[in-house]
């Protein structure tokens, strides 16, 4: 593949319009008649209501309806449909609209209160009146899995919600000859996610047809449509679903909500439109966050540093309910054995209920989390046989001759994971080149002549992406010669219409300028899955590309009709069709596409199809392997524990690139992620579930002034498992880059310092270290 | 995150605004609202009365006054950080606006909001019970002075009066080629610190330390100063000082705990930041010659 655009770091054709302030979210609608929701929410961690009084709230100014779930009776009822039903979840654990009878964790909507403006919602929110049977509360998965742990579900018998478990080889084997084995455990806090804007729904309903149509900052635009059809009883085409411009989503939004439920009954029962925009504070109590998990592992390894088996037992916390049934831990399970060839694995997962929000895919989904295990049980092996960090991981990393690589574990459609292409070993060659390791002691001498120590951290990682089962994508050339895509992959901000404009223009021979994107409107697309797991640049780039080449097969076949030249002298170029060498012997698109569009009484040339347009879905049926390494240097204040991270490097492998530019910006963004997943950020809960950090101020994420400068090389290994040749690059960054930070930090400490197991790490562990606690 | 409902004052005078604070109940002055409006959106507070004093005429402008540098209440952190006057004669205090929030905030903030508002972790206070500042305030009684010393009541509490409002705070400027020192520890640029710490000293032509202050923030629940501490250092030569009296001073304060550090790591850093500033503060002084 190669073109005047695919490869080109051609800036973003979003960006003049965001960048002036003329991006349109969800908030920007603003609807003739419009109420605003604002939501009753629970200030406990646990109860049970005898009884709502919305009376006093009811009669304050600007306020037109109080609903709860008993209000909807003659629309709905019931639990919301599970999103990704799982065998071993014999019912689904998923919220109702508004709750139904017992409240599982703080933040938990219990009714839904529309008013004339936001303030008066919040003010009428705050004098509805519950009654309220307080329940024990359980925070700590690890405390919720003991049998007189009190219930997050009153009903369940168990905080167990599941028992996954994954694993291949001989394990007991091989842990019997192997020369050493050592045991750790791990502990990866709580976090949130934190798009820059929060969650927010407008939905409005047609008072002929009933008809309702909804705005949604989503990253699932045709779930939320299918899931509402459903337990509205509907038919998906009375409902079409949109998102506008939608400012981050980071795997959050992937998720369909009870408030995009919950605003859509109360548009039915008001027969007004709707609008709820989520306020920040509501974002910490209500938005999913992620990655709790706690983690004991032991590692079988040789004395020539080949590590060689993994076995261990994972607390997961998941919150209150499982919206996205298990793909969370699923996704911990499936990321094994990352770039390591091992001989053997036998993992489990407690999959525990806790009064807190549900967790569910944060950029990674878990697979940062099983990078840290790994990269941390390789460091760990490093020092155990007092060898160099690198040598254990040309050891046992996976090797480039051995590709495909069969790893032994299952993806979710029970087929064997295999790599597809990559070479591992040559990425940890060139970062350690590039971050120059050879000379690194020299730079840790010069810092502490300054009174501070430096590390040096690396880490690996290898990225499932492009996961199935399809999207697709609709190309149109209109009568005027302009190219207009439409795609169900919903847009965040990652650029897809400047990448997919790329690829179509390629195809079509026409400039950047001249191609449309429309993405997720269920009107203009029939079908969509969602914009997660690094999977749109494969599915739906893909797709760009298959239905580019039909519309551009039907253009050439239209001038050999009508020019009387054979297919194969024609090229595109300049937005027409012309004879290769003979650039004057043309016709327009644009001509083609009006003769395409039919003229009255007027027969198609050659009996064509209407229409210069076509769809394709491109179906990816085997998951394909971005990998990267990662090192960065961090200075440390022994003083203050203070850490900074002072220089990081990526060498990133996501295939072809469609335009470096975005692929630098997904890295970078991901790598920030991660710096602050090591350092900064922090969910934490007391012992009855109450939130105690839900501001800013309180949770700390990453800012640019803490940031170290983020130098990006690409290697390109096309993947052989779609038409053009690329690996998803949307988490690469975040996955390895809190295991390189704590790695550098490990290493600043020195050999006298502890083994780090956990993170985020504070500036008071750091000091604590340093003292030899 | 919506403000409860509130009446909005707009008073363009020092006597309207005396009037409004002499007769409204539950009413909040609103200065650059970096502290107050976040807080009534978070529904913290929900005074009846915000009394916007962005119009009152006069409350802003830096001067230099017979004996001193007076600061008006309103002037903005931005202001201050910018100006050459107390660049020249305050250099301690734009030190630490260098650590007031961002570029944003300090558009906005002011020092007289800051200084009624009290944060612990707050610069421009701490700095102000560094340099023993006056607060000249305004009340139905007329004006009054309060020195530094008895401005801090406690937690987020200030000695002025329900009725009354800030004016002016001064400052006697320590003399030309004084030392001073600023060093505080925050996870992340312009965020609250965690703890903090000034130092400033005068020396005679002998080396000797005729003048000190020393002063750590963000540890307990107001900014304090390290009085014993100060007199340690008097006749001590600047090349020689003995800081362990400073550093046991300071690690011994009662510092506060919260959800992300304990009182030990607080007093801990109590301790480098009261001796980096220290260290400042000799390397920043010029010797009489």
């Amino acid at each position: 593949m190669s073109g005047r655009f695919f490869g080109a770091a051609v800036t973003r054709l979003e960006d003049a319009r965001l960048l002036a302030g003329k991006g349109q979210y969800v908030d920007d609608i603003d609807l003739p008649g419009m109420l605003h929701a604002a939501f009753v929410r629970a200030s406990f961690a646990h109860g049970r209501i005898r009884s709502i009084d919305t009376g006093d709230a009811l009669a304050m100014p600007g306020v037109v309806a109080i609903y709860t779930m008993a209000d909807f009776a003659d629309i709905a009822h019931g639990p919301m449909p599970p999103m990704a039903p799982h065998p071993l979840l014999k019912t689904p654990i998923t919220y109702h609209p508004l709750a139904d009878t017992e409240i599982r964790h703080v933040g938990e909507a219990i009714a839904i209160v529309l008013a004339d403006n936001r303030a008066n919602a919040e003010d009428a929110a705050a004098a509805v009146t519950l009654d309220i049977e307080y329940l024990p509360a359980v925070s700590d998965a690890a405390l919720a899995c003991e049998a007189n742990s009190p219930k997050t579900h009153s009903q369940h018998a168990s905080n167990i919600a599941a028992t996954m478990k994954a694993g291949f080889g001989d394990c007991a084997g091989v842990f019997a000859k192997a020369d050493h084995v050592l045991t750790e455990h791990f502990d990866i806090h709580r976090g949130g996610c934190h798009s820059m804007e929060c969650r927010g729904v407008v939905a409005n309903i047609d008072l002929l047809t009933d008809a309702l149509t909804i705005s949604t900052s989503s990253q699932s635009p045709y779930m939320v449509r299918r899931h509402l059809a459903a337990y509205l009883k509907r038919d998906e085409n009375d409902i079409r679903v949109m998102t506008p411009d939608v400012g981050g989503g980071f795997g959050p939004k992937a998720n369909v909500y009870a408030e995009e439920f919950a605003v859509t009954l109360a548009v039915i029962k008001s027969r007004r439109p709707v609008k709820w925009i989520e306020d920040r504070q509501e974002h910490f109590v209500a938005t999913t966050q992620q990655r709790g998990q706690t983690w004991t592992l032991d590692v079988a390894f040789d004395n020539d540093g080949r590590m060689r088996a993994i076995r261990g037992r994972c607390i997961h916390d998941n919150g209150a309910y499982a919206p996205y049934g298990l793909i969370l831990p699923a996704t911990a399970l499936a990321s094994f054995p990352g770039p390591y060839a091992l001989e053997a694995l036998d993992l489990s997962i407690d999959v525990v209920l806790t009064n807190l929000v549900p967790t569910s895919p944060v950029r990674g989904a878990c697979r940062p989390n099983v990078a840290f295990l790994l990269e941390r049980l390789a460091d760990r092996v490093a020092r155990h046989l007092g060898m160099d960090r690198q040598e254990v991981r040309r050891r046992s990393f996976v090797r480039a001759d051995q590709m495909p690589y069969t790893t032994g574990i299952k993806a979710r459609d029970g087929s064997p994971i295999s790599y597809d292409s990559g070479d591992y070993v040559g990425a940890l060659n060139l970062v350690l080149d590039k971050i120059d390791a050879t000379n690194f002691e020299a730079r840790r001498n010069e810092t502490k002549r300054r009174g501070k120590l430096r590390g040096l951290g690396i880490a690996s990682c290898v990225e499932d992406t492009g996961l199935g089962p399809f999207e697709g994508a609709s190309v149109r050339v209109t009568p005027a010669g302009k190219v207009i895509i439409a795609t169900g992959a919903s847009s965040q901000g990652q650029g897809h219409r400047t990448a997919f404009a790329q690829i179509a223009a390629d195809a079509l021979g026409v400039e950047l300028e001249d191609v449309t994107v429309e993405t997720a409107d269920t009107a203009k697309f029939p079908l969509g899955i969602s914009t997660i797991a690094s999977r749109i640049a494969v599915t739906a780039g893909s797709s760009v590309q298959l239905a580019a080449h039909k519309v551009r097969a039907k253009a050439i076949a239209f001038a050999s009709h009508q020019l009387e030249v054979g297919e194969h002298d024609l090229e595109l170029d300049g937005g027409a069709v012309h004879v290769k060498g003979i650039p004057d012997m043309k016709i327009k698109l644009s001509e083609i596409a009006r003769t395409l569009a039919g003229n009255t009484g007027v027969p198609l040339p050659g009996d064509m199809e209407p229409d210069l347009a076509a769809t394709a879905y491109f179906n990816s049926n085997a998951l394909t392997f971005a990998y990267g390494a990662n090192a960065c240097e961090v200075e440390v204040d022994p003083e203050t524990g203070d850490v900074s991270v002072v220089r990081y490097v990526v060498v990133h492998d996501c295939g072809r690139l469609i335009n470096p530019l975005i692929v630098d910006g997904q890295i970078r963004g991901g790598v920030v992620h991660g710096i602050g997943n090591a350092l900064f950020e922090r969910m934490i809960y007391d012992e009855e579930g109450q939130p105690l950090t839900t501001t800013y101020g309180d949770y700390l994420l990453p800012m640019a002034f803490e940031m170290p400068r983020i130098e990006i090389h690409h290697m390109e290994t096309p993947s052989p498992r779609n038409p053009i040749g690329v690996k998803g690059a949307g988490e690469g960054g975040t996955i390895p880059a809190a295991a390189c930070v704590i790695s550098a930090v490990e290493d600043a400490l020195g050999p006298d310092g502890p083994f780090i197991a956990l993170h985020p790490i504070s500036p008071q562990h750091v000091v604590t270290w340093l003292d030899g606690n | 995150m919506k403000a409860p409902p509130f009446q909005y004052h707009r008073p363009q005078t020092r006597e309207e605004l005396g009037a409004l604070l002499a007769r409204l109940d539950n009413a909040k002055i609103l200065a650059g609202g970096q502290s107050l409006m976040p807080m009534m959106n978070l529904r913290v507070i929900a005074p009846d009365h915000l009394i916007d004093i962005n119009r009152v005429a006069n409350l802003a402008g830096i001067r230099e006054a017979v004996d001193g540098i007076e600061i008006g209440a309103m002037t903005r952190q931005a202001d201050v950080l910018a100006s050459d006057l107390v660049k020249s004669r305050l250099p301690l205090l734009t030190r630490a606006l260098e650590h007031v929030g961002h570029i944003q905030t300090r558009a906005r903030g002011t020092i007289g909001g800051s200084c009624c508002h009290l944060d612990p972790s707050a610069e421009q206070p701490a700095m102000c019970a560094a340099l023993d500042a006056e607060f000249v305030v305004v009340g139905p009684g007329g004006r009054r002075v309060i020195p530094a010393g008895e401005w801090f009541e406690g937690l987020l509490q200030s000695a002025l009066g329900e009725q009354e409002f800030l004016e002016v705070i001064r400052f006697k400027p320590w003399a030309d080629g004084h030392g001073y020192g600023f060093a505080e520890y925050a996870r992340r640029h312009g965020d609250f610190a965690i703890a903090g710490a000034a130092a400033l000293l005068e020396a005679g032509r002998d080396g000797r330390i005729t003048l000190a202050a020393l002063l750590s923030f963000g540890v307990e629940a107001a900014p304090k100063r390290l009085s014993e501490a100060e007199r340690t250092l008097i006749g001590q030569h600047v090349d020689s000082l003995n800081i362990k009296p400073v550093i046991a001073a300071a690690s011994a304060l009662d510092a506060m705990e919260d959800v992300h550090v304990t009182a030990d790591y607080r007093r801990h850093l109590a301790g480098v930041l009261i001796r980096r500033a220290l260290n400042e503060a000799c390397t920043t002084m010029r010797r009489p010659s």
